[in-house]
């Protein structure tokens, strides 16, 4: 099946692309790597009148380093963060996280602007970016704003950005010392989507002793889930594979995962519990390495 | 089909540098296929999931059916056809596959080529593993994996082995002009 037909516009600038955004407003479509839209085209599911390619806007393509966070370009793509030295050295769970993305072939397209606004709650990037506290900065021609992840995702699919904002930029605090990180995905075949996803951050201080962790999931809700309430139970502790049992148990209370042809809702849940363990005892292992 | 829209292109494929309009909802795949009669690009699913439609695009494997012809205005593409020599000698790819029985409808074999084609020159002693993970976007209806790791596996020996191997580098091939 092809798409429908439509306008098509390649803007160089982020200024042009805005004011196109402007002048078609609901009408418009911004397409990014165009892989997740151009299937949904393909199959006629999305039928935008205009498409507005940002592909060629390279101010949107960067990764920026400075003390204080890491500053990440819309626009910039999946294989770009995967060979990222930089990233890798400072922020691995992005460098693993983003080789769980599809294939070669989706990774050499697909972008972090397209990926955090289609808002899969399955997809890698959403989870790994609330994991690691980032903010995200949309702008208009009536100026820019930046939200949080949690302000951002609102459920399945479904943001807060305006009809004519754009996603600009991602800024990830720079993790501090003595961190370690993990990322584990149950999939029914490598590529795939995940069915559930744990993303784990832990810091230790001078002690070993846990000073903070965060725990994320993916594929049990509409956003990504951040369940403080088991990582509390690890704050002052030297992190042990049976503390962290005990800790993990809980989330079979916490979360609520609905039931697809691919899973219960109860084997989510157990997987949640077994992947939420795999992880953050992998992250504390690597915290302690450090 | 609507031709008021038509865009113009200018795109270098397997070395050709070819100009032609484009309506902008005609997918790589089919510029590829329908204008420049490029068949060897076979189009499966037409959505991203079975690879069959993988080319190169600017050094990158990319799924055809999801980028639009307009999008490969000024880039450089590589397909299957690009793939052997100009004296029609073929590509160690092709000649393992030959060898290995890694292909047997054929359907996915252009996608798969060009697929391990990439994977090989990023990564040219892989383990078996390492080659079924470089594959795993592709998939083969007559499921012939076990032969297809093997023909890549062949690939990787011969590449290596053959001391002009740089000149069979898919990239180095489609950069020429
Ligand atoms: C076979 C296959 C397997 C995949 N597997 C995975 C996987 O395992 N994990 C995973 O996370 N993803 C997976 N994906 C999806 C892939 O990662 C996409 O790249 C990603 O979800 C969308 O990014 P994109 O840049 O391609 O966005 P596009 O497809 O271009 O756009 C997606 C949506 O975001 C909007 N948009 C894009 N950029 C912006 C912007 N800057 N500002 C505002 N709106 C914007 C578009 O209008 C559209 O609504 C897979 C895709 C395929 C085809
Ligand atoms: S036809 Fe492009 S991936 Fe199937
Ligand atoms: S050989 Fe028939 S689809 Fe692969």
């Amino acid at each position: 099946m092809k798409p429908a037909v439509f306008e098509y516009h390649c803007p160089s600038t982020l200024e042009e692309a805005l004011q196109l955004l402007d002048e078609y407003g609901y009408d418009a479509k911004i397409m990014s790597g165009g892989q997740s839209l151009i299937p949904m085209m393909n199959m006629r599911l999305a039928r935008p009148k205009t498409l507005i390619d940002i592909n060629h806007i390279k101010e949107l393509n960067y990764i920026r380093v400075t003390d204080s966070d890491i500053q990440i370009g819309g626009l910039t793509r999946h294989y770009q963060l995967q060979q990222s030295k930089e990233i890798e050295q400072i922020c691995p769970l992005i460098t693993e996280g983003v080789k769980l993305i599809g294939h070669d072939q989706i990774r050499s397209r697909g972008t972090l602007g397209g990926s955090v606004v289609h808002a899969d709650p399955t997809a890698e990037l959403p989870v790994i970016l609330s994991t690691l506290g980032a903010t995200v900065t949309l702008a208009s021609t009536e100026g820019s704003r930046t939200v949080t992840t949690d302000e951002f995702f609102m459920t399945f699919l479904t943001t807060t950005i305006e009809m004519n904002e754009m996603l600009v930029s991602v800024q990830i605090p720079r993790p501090s010392a003595n961190t370690g990180f993990a990322i584990d995905e149950f999939t029914l075949r490598k590529g795939d989507f995940a069915i559930v996803l744990a993303a784990a951050s832990v810091t230790l201080d001078e002690q070993g002793r846990v000073k903070s962790a965060v725990l994320g999931l993916g594929g049990v809700d509409g956003v990504p889930v951040i369940l403080d309430e088991v990582t509390a139970g690890l704050i002052g502790y030297i992190p042990d594979r049976n503390l962290i049992a005990e800790c993990c148990n809980k989330i079979g209370e916490l979360v609520d995962p609905e039931p697809d042809i691919h899973a219960s809702g109860e084997y989510r849940r157990d997987l949640c519990i077994t992947y939420a363990a795999r992880v953050l005892e992998l992250a504390a292992e690597r915290a302690i390495k450090q | 089909m609507t031709q008021n829209n038509l865009k113009n292109i200018t795109v270098t494929v397997n070395g050709k540098e070819h100009s032609l309009s484009v309506e902008p909802r005609m997918l790589l795949s089919d510029v590829l296929r329908d204008e420049l009669g490029l068949t060897g690009t076979h189009v499966g699913c037409e959505h991203g999931i079975c690879g069959a439609c993988t080319v190169m695009m600017d050094e990158r494997p990319v799924r055809s059916c999801l980028v639009f012809g307009v999008q490969a205005d000024q880039a450089k593409i590589l397909t299957v056809e690009g793939l052997s020599n100009a004296d029609d000698t073929l590509h160690p790819l092709q000649e393992a596959f030959r060898e290995k029985h890694g292909l047997q409808c054929g359907f996915c074999t252009p996608g798969f080529l060009i697929t391990a084609c990439h994977f090989l020159e990023e990564n040219p002693h892989p383990s078996r593993e390492e080659i079924r993970e470089g594959i795993s976007g592709n998939l083969c209806r007559c499921t012939g994996y076990q032969n297809i790791v093997d023909a890549v596996e062949m690939a990787a020996e011969m590449l290596s082995k053959d001391k002009k191997s740089e000149t069979d580098q898919c990239t180095v091939q489609a950069m020429q002009p």
